[in-house]
Order: structure tokens, then sequence, then C-alpha cells
């Protein structure tokens, strides 16, 4: 992480966790039900078809006690919808996200914000006279530090896709 | 040439599908009660070779099929409808989960095409019950009955236990199903352990081996793995003392010279004290639960610990074993039996026996009729040949102490989940599963007020079940607790005004028995035990007794009250 850039404070370390699920109605049902029980909050949440169609991807990040985490992930793989579940937490798995932001900024201002987006590679996909969208992708960490350093003009809205992940090498997923 | 229509009535509908499948499943029973939504599934009925045990209610049929499947170790059936039906089989299924129960819960669901718009009688069942079941299914295709019928019963049945819910939407149970029976499983990721890792064992014998002071904790999990006889031969080859937790009994027989008894919160004092001052603990299919283990930071802190278990979530959950080997308790236990040597217990052995000595179990003989006398009485008539269920309070854990199970599958009570209301329809399910045992259900007035409508069932079905109610006019273990940590203030413990319990049982047109005073105990039991037919007991015993000993929840277990104290209790830390 960037010392340079103020983030907010992280209370407890964000953990990954990558599902091989059934795809079939309820997975997502089963899967969240084992976080809630045991009081834990969901950060994100990324699903999607694999490559073979009968079964999904999940990919969650969550917060939380690495002892209640243990046990979440033996639960997880418990379920008989569920594949594999595997915790990426300190792995050197790949990972990525997209953010969508919109900022609201009079065109005078711009100047600035398209400076700080071209430093991250952000782009501009919509570009209007009260508002503009920066598409941006690469790791979280990256997101947050250029969501940080666009707080000080006006984020009327954000969307992030949440995190992707996928192992390196003959590593599974 | 044939129209659709005419090939259509030569297909089964998907009711009778289901229940063909279930016929090769080798059901022989379900339980169950009709509504709208699974007719088609009761029409089928008709002609199938299956029985329908037809309840009063859908949690009693939830229960019987939890207790066939305690009393036989094959998956118990309960059949209901949709909406209402299906919602009152909730407290069976978290029964049946607590305690790793094969039960398949078949439900009827309102017509594909009106889910999720309100129809009468609907209900999200799969929603509302997803916390409560190992796993579950909602038939949207009828080709694909066969494979989740075969499914739902292997998965209920496999690895550890436990209930599956198949809802039935009334179209796909009224509509032609030509899908081909299924034999074969395919489930990804749904792996059962069978033998537990050579290496681990090899460590466990060795430490095992080594150990002057062993204790085995035989669980659930013993039972439903059958590895009693094998857990019997390791005891006796280490000499180690044996105890096992409310739902182990039976495992290995109680009478056995190294059976401790039962341990935690009312087991013996020797058993408590055999776990307090062990230097190492090895869990059979236990999974060291709030009831055993009292207080966690003071439990067995010094002692090597040793897990068996068939599911890898129970490692770590509650203790970080020294040695956890995954595998099927029966299969490990046999795997360690060549490996391990006679341990040097001999000093440990008579500690043991010295603490069976000066803490016995006890009660007054004193001041009326008492629950022990009772139980102590059936136990003795019953020599263990009989199976006992029980329901949820002080008659469970006075039954637990005084009637010593001898053999597998014959001590059958609500642990986990402690549902009251569970023991009687339990004991029907279980005698159905056993026509020639004598069945007892001993039960609290409480509790069995809860599913006391299934008298009904089991006397149009003449099921020779022999119900003891241990009546003391009290919800008596919560009055126990009120008076030990709440300073005697009762609130909501006061059954006054039950019912007369010989007429009622009378009135359903079962025979009834009263016992009043300990002299009556024997031949009232023995009268009751040869009565060919359904039977209720009640033993009206004194109002204000208390199960000793006791470890106070969230107390350690050497924390453990033999009797009751002279001193007032703060109110106690532990869960429930």
């Amino acid at each position: 992480m960037s010392a340079a850039v103020e983030l907010e404070p992280v209370p407890q370390q964000i953990h990954t966790i990558s599902l091989f699920v059934n795809n079939v109605p309820g997975v997502l049902v089963r899967v969240a039900l084992v976080f809630s029980r045991r009081g834990f909050n969901i950060e994100s949440l990324v699903v999607s078809p694999a490559a073979e169609g009968r079964f999904s991807r999940m990919t969650i990040t969550c917060s939380g006690e690495p002892e209640v985490l243990e046990q979440i992930i033996k639960q997880l793989a418990k379920l008989v919808d569920v594949v594999r579940a595997i915790d990426h937490t300190g792995d050197s798995s790949y990972e990525t996200e997209i953010a969508l932001i919109k900022i609201e900024a009079p065109l005078a201002e711009r100047t600035e914000i398209l400076q700080v987006a071209e430093h991250f590679k952000a782009r501009v996909v919509d570009y209007g006279a009260e508002s503009m969208i920066l598409q941006a992708y690469g790791s979280s960490e990256k997101l947050d530090a250029l969501i940080s350093l666009l707080r000080p003009y006006t984020i009327s809205e954000l969307v992030r896709s949440g995190k992707l992940l996928m192992a390196r090498g003959k590593s599974t997923t | 040439m044939e129209t659709q229509e005419d090939s259509n009535q030569k297909l089964p509908t998907g009711g009778e599908k289901i229940i063909q499948c279930l016929e090769r499943e080798g059901v022989e029973y379900v339980f169950g009660l009709s509504g709208g939504a699974i007719m088609p599934l009761f029409d089928a009925l008709v002609d199938s070779k299956i029985q329908l045990i037809l309840t009063r209610h859908e949690q009693g049929a939830t229960h019987m099929a939890d207790g066939y499947a305690r009393a036989t170790g094959r998956p118990g059936v309960v059949l209901v409808t949709s909406g209402p039906g299906a919602t009152n089989t909730v407290t069976g299924l978290l029964t049946a989960l607590m305690d790793s129960t094969p039960v398949v819960v078949i439900t009827g669901q309102t017509i594909t095409s009106m889910l999720g718009k309100d129809a009468f009688q609907e209900a999200d069942v799969t929603g509302i019950t997803y916390p409560v079941v190992k796993h579950s299914y909602l038939i949207k295709n009828a080709a694909d009955i066969p494979r989740i019928i075969r499914e739902a019963f292997h998965v209920a049945t496999s690895g550890r236990p436990g209930p599956v819910l198949v809802d039935v939407p009334k179209d796909i149970g009224q509509g032609p199903c030509d899908a081909p029976f299924c034999d074969e499983v395919e489930l990804p990721g749904y792996d059962v352990a069978t033998r537990g890792d050579p290496e681990a064992i090899a460590e466990a014998a060795r430490l095992l081996s080594a150990s002057k002071r062993p204790v085995l904790y035989v669980g659930h999990g013993a039972v439903i793995s059958e590895a009693g006889k094998a857990i019997t031969t390791l005891a006796e080859k280490l000499r180690a003392p044996v105890v096992t937790t409310l739902l182990g009994k039976g495992a290995v027989d109680e009478t056995h010279p190294l059976h401790l008894g039962m341990m935690g919160m009312h087991g013996t004092a020797y058993a408590n004290k055999a776990v307090a001052g062990c230097d190492l603990i090895m869990s059979i299919g236990g999974r060291w639960d709030d009831r055993i283990t009292g207080r966690l930071a003071d439990f067995c802190t010094d002692a090597v610990k040793i897990h068996v278990d068939i599911d890898p979530a129970e490692f770590n959950k509650i203790i970080r074993p020294d040695v956890s080997i995954l595998g099927d308790a029966r299969l490990v236990v046999e795997d360690l039996l060549p490996q391990v040597e006679m341990a040097d217990t001999a000093d440990w052995l008579e500690q043991c026996e010295k603490w069976r000595r000066l803490y016995p179990l006890k009660y007054s003989k004193q001041g009326g009729l008492r629950a022990q006398h009772v139980l102590d009485r059936l136990d003795a008539l019953t020599e263990g040949n009989a199976i006992i269920t029980t329901d949820v309070g002080q008659h469970q854990m006075w039954a637990a102490q005084f009637c010593r199970s001898r053999s597998n599958r014959h001590w059958i009570s609500s642990g986990g989940a402690g549902t009251m209301g569970f023991g009687f329809p339990a004991a029907i399910g279980a005698q159905f599963g056993n026509p020639d045992k004598k069945v007892w259900a001993v039960v609290g007035d409480g509790g069995f007020q809860m599913t006391l409508s299934e008298l009904a069932t089991a006397f149009i079905h003449n099921v020779p079940v022999k119900v003891l109610i241990i009546n003391n006019n009290f919800l008596g273990m919560i009055r126990q607790w009120q008076e030990m940590f709440y300073e005697n203030r009762l609130s909501g413990a006061d059954l006054e005004g039950n019912p007369d319990f010989v007429k009622l049982a009378q009135a359903y047109g079962v025979k009834a028995l009263r016992i009043r005073r300990p002299a009556d105990a024997d031949r009232i039991l023995r009268e009751a035990h040869e009565h060919d037919g359904p039977c209720v007991v009640v033993a009206e015993v004194v109002k204000e007794d208390n199960v000793f000993p006791m470890i106070p929840a969230g107390a350690a277990v050497s924390e453990m009250l033999i009797e009751k104290p002279k001193h007032a209790l703060e109110k106690p830390s532990g869960s429930t």
C-alpha cells in the first residue's frame, strides 16, 4: 500500500475466498447463510459462470477473526453444492477489480481529475456537462488509492465489481 | 396412432415415480399428514407396498421418522403438504440436523407457475429450511425426480448423516414423468471420508499407548458408525476408561467395568472426575459440545487431545486437537487396534474406581415417589433390552443416569436441539423399525403435552410403545435453574392444572396406569411392559427434586456440584 495515500483505517484483515459451486438455484443463499449465521459481513461478492456451464465461480471478500474464518471455509466446503472452497488470503493469486466512478465537476475543474485518472490508467467512459464517469481497473488497493485521491472532488456515485481472483500457475482457484 | 394424451396416460405421474423411487430405496414406512399440494403422492401410496403412518401433526411425523432412523440406522421418511404442513417439520429438521440423523422430508408445494405468487398454502419451504437441512431440493422438472430422490437418500445417509428436504410442486407430482430410475450419484465436491490417515492413526496409537491416564470419550458418531465393538476392544486392550456423551450412550455397554457412564453437565461424578484428571482424551465421534466441556478455557488443559470425526469442520471448531483423524469412527478405531499397546493405567483405573465408590449416583429414598427410583426400576425391568427414548429436561437426565444402555441404538434422545416433544413420537418411529423390541418413551409432563396428539397414532396402529410420564407438574429443569440461580423466583415453570394423564390416555383408547408409591413401581412398570399394546404410565413424582451431579453452564468440569449447594450461586455464564 502506498504510504503517500491516506486510506481509511482497515479494522481487520480482509480475507479472499474463492468458491467453485454447482450452478443451481439456492447455492448463493446457502453460501450467504454460512457467513450471516456467524455475524460475518460479506464485503464483496462476485458470481459468474465457470468454464463448464454447470458450475459457477464465486469470489468473496470479508473481514473477521481468522479462527472464525477457518470455520467458515470448512462449513462452506461442507455444503453439498460447493465443490471447492479455498482461502486465498495472503497467497500470490492474481487479483483485479473494476470501478466506475461518477464525478460531479464543472468543466473547469476537470484537468486535475484527468491527470489523476491518467496516472491510474483510468478511462473516461462518459463525459457530460455536469458529470463524468471514470472506469478504472486493477488491484483493490489501487482502486482504493484512486478513489481516495478523487474524494476532494464530488464523487456522486461509485460502483465496484468486487474482487476477481485467479490462482497462478498450476495452483487451483 | 397414439395421441400425446394416450401416451401420457401410460406414464407414471411424478407422484407415482417418487413413491416408486422410495420403494427402490427400501422405504417401509412414510410418516405424514396430507393436504392439497401433496395429494398426488398420497394417491400414489394407495397402490404402494409402503405403509403410510398417518400422524396427527407434522412435527410428530418428523420425530417419528427420526426415531425410526436412530433405532434402525435406515433413513426415516416424512410426507407432508405445503405451507403450514411443511413449516411444522422445521423443529424436527433442526432436531435431526443437530444430532446427525438421516431423515428425508418430502413436502408438497404450490404449482410451479404459482411459485412466489402467494398461492394458497404456499410457503418458501426451501428458503425457510436452509439453515436446518444438510441439503434440499425444489423439483422444477419431472425428469429430475429419480436423480433427486436418489441424491436425497445418498446425502441423508452418507458421511455425517442429516436431514434432506425435497419440495415437490403439485404439477410435478400430478404430471407425467418418463425419466428412468437412477442408481448412480454424481455429486462433485461431496466426498465422504472412510479410512483415516495412516500417519495420524500411528501418532494416535503412540500417544494412547504412552498415556498413563487416558479417557475414551464416545459420541453419537460411534453409534452411527457402529463402532462400539471396536471401541470396547480398544478400551480393553489399552485398559482405558470409557465415558460417553448423552447421545453416545449404548455404543459401549454401560455395565462394562471400564465404562464410567455419561460425562458432561449431568454426567456421573466419576466420569467427569476422570475427564478432569486425564492426561489424554480421545473423542470418537463427539463434537466437544458445551454440555461436555463446560468452561472451555479450563477443559482438559494439560491433556493430549485426539479427535476422530467424519466431518472435517468439527476439527478446530471448539478445541484444537493434537491429532485429528478424519474418517469413519469404526474404521479408524479398527485401524488403531493392532497398533496400540497396553498402557500403564493400573493406578488410573484404581483412581477411577475410587471415584465411582466415593461419588455414586444416588437419590433420597424418603419423602415420596422419586423419578430416579422409577427409572432405576425401569432399568432393572428392561435390563437394557428395551429401546428407551426420552424427551428433554430433568427426566431425560435422570433416565440417562439410571437407565444403563447396553447396546447400540437402544438409547434415543434429542441432544443438540433439546427438543421437547421429541420422545414420544420418536418411540413410535423406533417401534415401527423394531416391531419385536420393547420401546419405552420416558417423558416429562411438559414435553409430552407438546406432541401427545400422537396417542391417536399409537392407538390406531396399535403401536405397543410404553410412555412413562415423569409428572412433577413443573417444567422441572426450569424450576431447578430458577431455584439454584435465580433465587427461586419461579417464572413460567409451574404446570399446575395439568390434565389427568390417565384419563387423557384412556380417552384415546390407550391403557393407562398410575404410580403413586415407590413400592408400586415394579408391579406397575411390569404390567405396562407386558401389555400387548400402547400403554401410558403416569409416575406422580415429588414436585421439587433436582438433578445432580451438575456442572453449571459455563463452569469448569472440576467445579461440578455433586449435590445441592448450601449457598446461592451466580447466574451461569455458559450457553443456555
